[in-house]
């Protein structure tokens, strides 16, 4: 039996790093310590897309990695306006892969981050992110602000391991040492653990920003006795925790991305987190879901100049979420054939997005089969990344590591699926050049 | 019987997460193919939210039937489904120009149904007609 340590799970935007692996005789994983249940879960893994196929009469049929990747190039180099479309749940390498691919055939490439923190981004474009790493939250945060964000069942090792449960070198008292407080508009299982909940009524957010935002500035009088569900007198007590505080840190989740004024919520959060500078230090993070939602922003906005929902289709990178988003080109029935890489969106995607991908042809490059796989006509499985490839991820604060490979697979990783079917493409267009 | 109007939203549980890669098992439909309501809303339903009655959830993008349950912490008129496929059959894809659909905030109507909960195949199946 081999033991490994110091792990990474590839699951969340958290990338646990402290993780044991236990794996037999026979190359199989065995154990997983100190992962919480949704790690534990991915990196023991289970039931897996078995082999290669391709979709023929409507039934899948099995076939050779050489067919399928042969095959779902054809299906790219014929298209006129392609869709690349997850690449969250995979590492850095693969991202960049794919945005050779995209260039190649003038694709629309988006990640995960569309339906997640897409709205995040558009306002930190607009007004800049005063943020910090998960470990200066850690050592220093003395209140832990969770908005729109419920980590006990998204983010399970988040308390643990960075912020409200972990022990650091200013807060050596742990929880002791620190205040939570939860914004939301239902008391959710993080909202019960917090020293104080601020229920909001749905959509209400930017107005609770505002108001917060006035009260820090000095302006208490323009706030109303009660603001989108919170008594006035709640507010002024939560800035009184701000005001006192040492550090603070707001984390926000997609309770505020996906709801009322979206990324103007997000502004507004971040205005909120300058207006407390006056008083204290304070931060802000996006709760990043996929281990590498952020990598392939990242990895995007070396080589495009934008971090997602990019359209190559005119030969050079245009970046227009609401025109160019993953979402709207299905929903307007602009693409005539997708890719789709480690994600699902045919439980993910609004049911109008979703008919549209179903009428079109699909390649699903992913580890496990999902509802996607029932209208994919190219199927081609994928070793996972983090437990049976390796290579670069960025965590939620942006953080860069290597997750690593821990046992052999019969399945070939992400990026050299990507690589071939890329190599294809490019023989195809050769030949039809000549 | 009739229905209560609510205000929908989708979010993540912890046990959606734990199947998120296992989407095509039980344990994926039952983490993810009900509505926790609160118990007003059930008590106006004449439901008991154990998990065992089933509601119809009707929004301007489509409906879907799925398990009643009751959740707890929820203020009256809001109720929840947990991301997933049965929560996105009544999502309206209009992102209204922003590249984000409304997964939360959504307006729907909530009322009793004996029909079945539709499998993920016949989830999918639908989509393909
Ligand atoms: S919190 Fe996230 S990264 Fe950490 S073990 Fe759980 S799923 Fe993995």
């Amino acid at each position: 039996m081999a033991v490994y340590t110091d792990v990474l799970c590839p699951f969340c935007g958290c990338i646990c790093d402290d993780i044991v692996v236990e794996v037999g005789e026979d190359g199989k994983i065995t154990k997983v310590k100190g992962a919480c249940a949704i790690g534990r879960s991915k990196i023991m893994g289970h039931d897996r897309m078995e082999s290669p196929a391709i979709r023929e009469d409507g039934e899948l049929r099995d076939c050779s990695y050489d067919e399928a990747i042969k095959r779902a190039a054809e299906i790219l180099a014929d298209a006129r306006r392609p869709l690349l479309y997850g690449w969250s749940s995979t590492v850095c390498e693969t991202d960049r892969a794919g945005v050779e691919l995209a260039v190649e055939i003038g694709a629309i490439i988006d990640n995960t981050a569309s339906v997640c923190h897409g709205p995040s981004i558009l306002a930190i474009q607009d007004v800049g992110l005063p943020s910090c790493t998960l470990g200066q939250i850690r050592n220093r945060a003395d209140i832990v602000i969770y908005w729109g964000s419920n980590p006990v069942f998204a983010h399970p090792n988040h308390m643990k391991r960075y912020s409200y449960l972990s022990k650091g070198r200013f807060t050596p008292g742990g929880k002791k040492d620190r205040k939570m407080v939860v914004v939301d508009v239902r008391e959710t299982k993080s909202a019960k653990l917090a020293d104080l909940f601020v229920k909001v009524r749905p959509g209400g957010d930017f107005l609770v920003f505002s108001a917060l935002r006035a009260i820090l500035r000095g302006h208490e009088d323009v706030v109303p006795d009660e603001v989108a569900g919170v008594e006035k007198k709640d507010l002024l007590s939560l800035a009184e925790m701000i005001k006192n505080a040492n550090f603070i840190i707001t984390f926000f989740g997609m309770g505020v991305t996906h709801s009322g004024a979206r990324h103007n919520n997000i502004a507004n959060a971040i205005e909120f987190t300058r207006a407390a500078h006056l008083h204290t230090k304070a931060t802000i993070m996006p709760m990043r879901g996929h281990y590498n939602v952020n990598g392939f922003n990242q990895v995007c906005t070396w080589l495009l100049g934008y971090p997602f929902s990019i359209d190559l289709s005119q030969g050079y990178p245009w970046y227009n979420p609401g025109e160019t988003g993953a979402v709207d080109v299905l929903v307007h029935g602009e693409c005539d054939a997708a890719l789709i890489i480690s994600s699902d969106p045919a439980s993910h995607f609004p049911a109008d997005a979703v008919r549209h991908l179903a009428r079109i042809p699909v390649i699903q490059i992913d580890p496990y089969p999902n509802p996607t796989t029932e209208f994919a006509d190219v199927v081609i499985p994928s070793a996972i990344c983090g437990v049976e490839a390796e290579g670069s991820v960025y965590r939620m604060d942006s953080v860069p590591l290597r997750v690593r490979k821990i046992v052999d697979s019969k399945f070939m990783a992400d990026e050299e699926i990507i690589r071939r079917i890329l190599e294809e493409v490019r023989a195809i267009k050769e030949k039809e050049g000549e | 019987m009739g229905g209560v109007r609510v205000i929908l939203i989708s979010g993540r549980t912890l046990e959606q997460g734990t199947n998120l890669e296992n989407k095509l098992s039980d344990e994926y439909m039952n983490a993810t193919a009900v509505c926790e309501l609160s118990e007003r809303e059930l008590e106006k339903l004449g439901l008991k939210g154990d998990g065992t009655e089933r509601v119809r959830v009707r929004t301007s993008a489509g409906e879907i039937v799925v398990a009643a349950k009751k959740g707890e912490g929820y203020p009256e008129g809001v109720a929840f489904i947990p991301m997933g496929p049965w929560a996105n059959a009544v999502v309206n894809g209009n992102t209204k120009g922003s590249g984000m659909p409304f997964f939360k905030g959504i307006e729907a109507e909530i009322e009793p149904t004996d029909d079945e909960i539709p499998s993920i195949y016949d989830l999918m199946r639908r989509y393909k007609e």
